[in-house]
């Protein structure tokens, strides 16, 4: 404890104690109240709006941002849905069109082939009608030779054929 | 300092830190005289003005540094005022910040070596506590009328204990101011006394050594302390100013 008297301080009249020493309760008491209005000013006034207005903005835009985060999330799911939608789409035209070609070309070439068939057939038809000609002169032919043929044959070996019966023995023959 | 004879007594005189005088000469303590408790007051308000006014000049989104720190400092006591006191005593954040701020700083200011403890004296601390008691009773009074005084019918206990209960309470309400100053003046004060008394051994050599750690030591417990005062001042405000709001038990 401070039992030693000071030199001519006025908390030398103190006891041991300078919180005990009441000549100074209204200096401090003055100062103190001083000094609280200030700091209460200072917060009230400036340091506390400040705070909380910088709290509240970003409170807001921590909720904006989580909202916007959101939004764009679901913006990317339609998107993506779109995007597979339109995947099918595309798809499924290709199989049409793919579809539709075949189809197409099928049809073509059934008519071109019925069409090869039809000239295979009349050309077929032609040539066998040009083959019965043939045959038919060749027969002629072969009957006119044989007469003639004939004919000298018979008068070379000494008798007159009648042309007539000659004839009708080489047709008799060609027939057989 | 204390001073330590090597044949003499070892005279230590660990109040001396709490003397009040006068800054710029002059041998008394008037009302208006600059001391040293106004010249560390006038720290306190410095140091706030530099932590929550020009380190909050950004006004970033993002804060800074030094903006972050105001910003740890008003969401304490602002969520120790919403949850003690409830939402409604909200308009009496800046009072209560005004406090624990002053509070705060005055006690860690007073850890400097060689500066003073405003909080160490019973006329600051007391005319806190009664700034406190006297708003909390007005408000009581304003919000609820008669009504305030149920604070001190407990309607919860036996009929037959009430009137008993109601002195209890009654001399506790009245109490309150006392403790709640002397609890911060106190703690202040003993921590300083005991750090200067653990200093003044430390004049003799052979225990030197362990003076110096055990300085070390309580230096440590008094920033504790000097944390721990200003939260208590605080959370106890709030609680009066709970039961001012909210006197119905």
């Amino acid at each position: 404890m401070a039992t030693e008297s000071h030199s001519a301080d006025a908390a030398a009249s103190a006891p041991g104690m300078p919180q005990l020493d009441f000549s100074t309760f209204p200096n401090q008491i003055f100062w103190l109240v001083v000094t609280l209005v200030v700091i209460y000013f200072v917060l009230s006034r400036i340091a506390l709006p400040r705070i909380g207005a910088v709290l509240a903005e970003r409170a807001g835009t921590i909720t904006n941002d989580l909202a916007a985060a959101e939004d764009l999330k679901l913006k990317a799911v339609a998107a993506e849905e779109a995007y597979n939608k339109a995947l099918a789409d595309a798809r499924s035209a290709a199989q049409n069109i793919a579809a539709e070609t075949k189809a197409k070309i099928q049809a073509d070439l059934d008519k071109e082939l019925a069409k090869a068939d039809a000239e295979i057939s009349a050309r077929s038809a032609e040539s066998e009608k040009a083959i019965a000609e043939i045959r038919n002169s060749a027969v002629e032919s072969v009957k006119t030779v044989a007469k003639d043929t004939a004919k000298e044959i018979v008068a070379a070996l000494g008798g007159s054929a009648d042309a007539k019966s000659v004839t009708a023995a080489i047709n008799a023959r060609v027939k057989g | 300092m204390a001073d330590g004879h090597e044949g003499g007594g070892l005279v230590i005189k660990p109040m001396d830190q709490f003397t009040i005088s006068p800054m710029f000469g002059g041998d008394s303590v008037g009302m208006f005289t600059i001391t040293n408790a106004t010249f560390w007051m006038f720290m306190a308000v410095v140091a706030i003005i530099l932590m929550m006014v020009v380190g909050t000049r950004g006004r970033a989104v993002i804060p800074s540094r030094a903006q972050s720190i105001a910003e740890v400092f008003y969401g304490f006591v602002y969520n120790m005022v919403v949850d003690v006191a409830g939402r409604d005593a909200v308009k009496f954040f800046p009072y209560i910040m005004t406090l624990f701020l002053f509070i705060f700083f005055a006690n860690f200011l007073g850890l400097i070596p060689l500066s003073f403890t405003t909080t160490s004296h019973i006329a600051v601390t007391a005319v806190l506590a009664m700034g406190v008691f006297i708003t909390v009773t007005v408000v009581g009074f304003v919000k609820n009328g008669a009504g305030f005084l149920s604070l001190f019918w407990v309607s919860s206990a036996p009929l037959v204990l009430r009137p008993v209960l109601a002195v209890i309470e009654v001399i506790s309400y009245f109490v309150r101011p006392v403790s709640h100053s002397i609890r911060l003046a106190g703690n202040m004060m003993a921590g300083h006394a005991v750090i200067k008394v653990f200093a003044g051994f430390a004049a003799v050599t052979a225990v030197a050594p362990l003076s110096i750690v055990a300085v070390t030591a309580i230096y440590g417990l008094e920033v504790l302390v000097s944390a721990i005062q200003a939260y208590v001042f605080t959370i106890l405000t709030c609680v009066y100013l709970k039961d001012a709001l909210h006197p119905h038990h």
